[in-house]
């Protein structure tokens, strides 16, 4: 690497000017990103107590607290929010913004005046949405077609905000691929990129592609309610499977447009807390790209209970165990990282290691939901539900916490109480077992998600469920307790807390705002952790 | 910045133009003869042609790198993969 | 990329990233039709009379018209990407003007066939074939207004003097942004108006 540790900073750096108008007009990388941190952040926790309210719900067999078409109304903002306006947003535009120039070594993003201009539609996004409200919608965040056309929620006014947000999340991932090919420092191959790099380069790819099918559904969806078009109509001759189709085509790939950004976040904090190079950067760079590229093959996966041709079943189902293959690529080389490495425990590993062993459990029940015959039994169940949050919360959230915790001294300046960083790690880690796992169970057994109502036989795991989920919830809000007490007083971070090697590190904490005072010129990889190019381990 | 900018670029474009309009004289008559299936083919033909020809000449697509081809190609390939995923269910019902 | 540059700073590195980053925006355009050609593929295996009898209903006369009227608009684009290419600044803002004129020519045509169909009592919600032929058209309708829109903002900074012969991106980007639609109306054409 070609430059020094630490560069003596300028105060408060890219901080340093306040005022309303310099982050409305801000069209620095970082700013931007810190913008979409604070507003995705703020949908994690009104999306969570919609998650509260479900599970205090499901404390009892009977609908004791709400009706049924509230508790639809409560599951269906809890997913539409948590997918659209906090999983999908928040590491690429939030982390993502931040630090992909600096860590390609550049000043800013390829188009800033555009970053800018996402972030404001995402926020015209969130309000168009946030109207809808006065007629809430009750179809489940998967709007399907015929109930979605008839129900008397504010389909059309959700349809143009989910559009925006799509536009959003389209203009992010253009400005990255961009960004990546064009302006990378000198030296800065393609193979000494930081596999953070990789991941979002990918997730980009599947935002450019994806998105614009399911915007076009959406609009399909508003025309249906507004002008009586028959595309998913069936007394019209159109095809309400259609509808998933398209819908699926995006939301599928969608889910590894939350993955690949938290899995770049483990490849960048594994190796800097075993002090050893990562194992296998070629194997996880492409296979991020092959995540990508096979996540567009499976969605019909998703649709096998709806109908579909036999062979469209079989064809789905035998595509869908290949997405394994490159994850576990994944999987095995950061376990090589580690083993043999000088482990700590900081809270940035802490998550990273948790992001390990949740995703792992959440990815090794998806075969059981891709093969066909088993998925019938499972489709609509509690089995769905546990294993999508062990992949989207025990794996996404869990490496958005884990970057959270990285990046903090170098966001802010400040450093986090480590103490309570592990204590509120330990109640999350906890929490989110025991409200999760025994959804496996409930699954297993039977129950159906989307019900206020459910058979007594599931009373005990819905009762544990809901401790959990209590005790997540104290957890998380702990986190962020303390993540707002290290903003207010937490003591000066140094440069590079880590000692890590890729470049945001060697800039001051908080950086300044042109990033780097030359833009460095690049002589290795960002992980020679523990060799002698590196730093003493 | 050096382009394309003499007169025979130019004169090319008038020819792409002119073809383009014969391409489209074309499609029309062709749809007036009833060849069934082949009506189809041809007329998708005739206009992939016509779309080629304004890709690589009009927008300039002859003389970018690998990388902008990339751009360019790899959408078409993800349209192919949502046609032909969702018409082996629709067709095989 | 093997000598130190400054990123935006440099030039040639500014133009390559615009035109870059349209591709990309093609793409998602690409795949936003694409949603709906898919439809029109699943819907006419599905109802091949009923596409037959209802495409004969459209007036190929002013569709092929239409399609003389964007292919000549691809030709005054690139043109005027041509002159200013050459640092002739009027010039190209005379070619965009004809461009923005012969689209608005378009989209009277476009009008003048939709108040057609509705006199005959064919709307979006008659029937499946007619929601496509509304659906398509309208979106790349939609993209031809803001096409136009484009092209005039590129006139605006032109008659400002912020083009010569070697930065004149805005321009070359808006005419990529004007060829795909017309590559749009290209598939249009004969899947709506001439293959039943």
């Amino acid at each position: 690497m070609a430059q020094a540790a630490e560069e003596p900073g300028s105060g408060r750096g890219y901080l340093a000017e306040s005022g309303w108008r310099s982050w409305a007009y801000t069209m620095d990388h970082k700013r931007i990103g810190v913008m979409y941190l604070y507003t995705t952040i703020a949908f994690f926790f009104i999306g969570g107590i919609f998650a509260l309210l479900l599970r205090l719900e499901l404390l009892s067999p009977q609908a004791k607290y709400f009706s049924d078409h509230t508790y639809n109304i409560f599951f269906t903002l809890h997913g539409s929010m948590m997918i659209f306006l906090f999983i999908i947003p928040a590491i690429p535009s939030g982390l993502g913004n931040f630090f992909i120039p600096m860590h390609i070594g550049a000043r800013d993003v390829a188009f800033p005046r555009i970053n800018l201009a996402s972030y404001w539609v995402f926020v015209a996004g969130f309000l168009v949405v946030i109207a809808s409200l006065v007629s809430p919608m009750d179809t489940g965040w998967t709007f399907y077609t015929p109930y979605s056309a008839k129900t008397g929620a504010a389909v059309a006014t959700l349809s143009f905000g989910i559009f925006l947000l799509g536009m959003s999340s389209i203009l992010t991932g253009l400005n990255f691929i961009v960004t990546i090919h064009k302006l990378r420092a000198p030296g800065m191959t393609w193979h000494r990129l930081p596999l953070f790099i990789w991941g979002m380069y990918s997730t980009s790819i599947i935002q450019v592609v994806a998105t614009p099918v399911v915007g076009v559904t959406f609009l399909l969806l508003a025309m249906e309610r507004l002008l009586g078009v028959a595309f998913f109509d069936p007394a019209k001759g159109g095809d309400p499977v259609l509808f998933q189709h398209f819908f699926w085509f995006y939301s599928h790939p969608v889910v590894y447009v939350m993955i690949l950004p938290a899995m770049g976040i483990i490849s960048e904090v594994i190796p800097v807390f075993s002090r050893k190079p990562i194992f296998g950067y070629k194997a996880i760079a492409y296979s991020s790209l092959a995540i990508a590229f096979l996540g567009f093959l499976v969605w019909g996966h998703h649709m096998f209970t709806s109908g579909m041709s036999p062979l469209a079943n079989a064809i789905f189902s035998f595509l869908t165990f290949f997405v394994a293959v490159p994850t576990a690529v994944k999987v095995f080389n950061w376990i090589a990282t580690l083993y043999k490495g000088s482990i700590t425990f900081e809270s940035p590993m802490l998550y990273a290691l948790t992001f390990i062993f949740l995703f792992a459990v959440g990815g090794l029940t998806g075969p059981f939901l891709g093969a066909l015959a088993t998925d019938v039994q499972l489709h609509d169940t509690y089995f769905v539900v546990a294993h999508f949050h062990y992949t989207m919360m025990g794996g996404t959230v869990m490496g958005f916490f884990a970057g959270l915790h990285y990046w903090f001294p170098k966001m802010t300046g400040k450093m986090v109480n480590e103490k309570i960083a592990r204590i509120s790690w330990a109640l999350v880690f906890v929490g989110f077992n025991v409200a999760f796992f025994t959804m496996f169970i409930a699954g297993v057994k039977g129950m159906p998600r989307r019900y206020a109502e459910y058979l007594p036989k599931f009373q005990v795991e819905n009762v544990i469920s809901t401790v959990g989920a209590a005790i997540l919830a104290v957890g998380i809000g702990m986190m962020f307790w303390n993540f707002l007490q290290g903003l207010r007083k937490g003591p000066p971070a140094p440069g590079n807390p880590w000692r890590a090697l890729s470049l945001e590190w060697q800039t001051p904490s908080p950086p300044d705002t042109e990033n780097f005072h030359e833009i460095p010129v690049v002589t290795d990889w960002p992980y020679a952790y523990g060799t002698p190019k590196g730093p003493a381990a | 910045m050096s382009h394309e900018t003499t007169t025979g670029a130019r004169r090319t474009y008038v020819a792409v133009y002119v073809a383009l309009l014969l391409l489209t004289a074309v499609t029309v008559l062709v749809s007036y003869v009833d060849l069934g299936l082949m009506n189809v083919v041809a007329a998708l033909l005739i206009a992939s042609v016509k779309a080629s020809l304004v890709a690589l000449v009009f927008m300039h697509l002859k003389s970018e790198d690998r990388l902008v081809w990339g751009f360019a190609l790899v959408p078409i390939a993800f349209l192919a993969l949502i046609m032909l995923g969702t018409l082996v269910d629709t067709m095989l019902r | 990329m093997s000598a130190p540059h400054e990123g935006h700073g440099d030039p040639r590195v500014a133009f390559e990233s615009a035109k870059l980053g349209l591709w990309t925006f093609l793409a998602t355009e690409v795949l936003l039709f694409g949603a709906l050609f898919t439809a029109y593929a699943v819907f006419r295996a599905k109802y091949p009379a009923l596409f037959h009898s209802e495409h004969l209903k459209l007036n190929r006369v002013l569709g092929t018209l239409n399609t003389v009227v964007l292919i000549t608009s691809s030709l005054t684009v690139v043109l005027g990407v041509d002159a200013i290419r050459r640092g002739k600044a009027r010039l190209l803002e005379r070619y965009y003007a004809v461009t923005i004129v012969l689209g608005a020519v378009f989209l009277c045509v476009k009008y003048i066939e939709w108040t057609g169909e509705f006199h005959h009592g064919r709307y979006p919600d008659s029937n499946i074939f007619f929601s496509l032929y509304f659906m398509m058209t309208g979106l790349h309708g939609i993209h031809v207004i803001l096409g136009m829109g484009v092209l005039a903002y590129v006139v605006v900074l032109s008659r400002r003097g912020r083009f010569s012969g070697e930065y004149h991106t805005p321009a070359e980007v808006a005419g990529l942004y004007w060829h795909f639609v017309d590559l749009v109306w290209i598939y249009l054409l004969p899947l709506l108006y001439l293959i039943g």
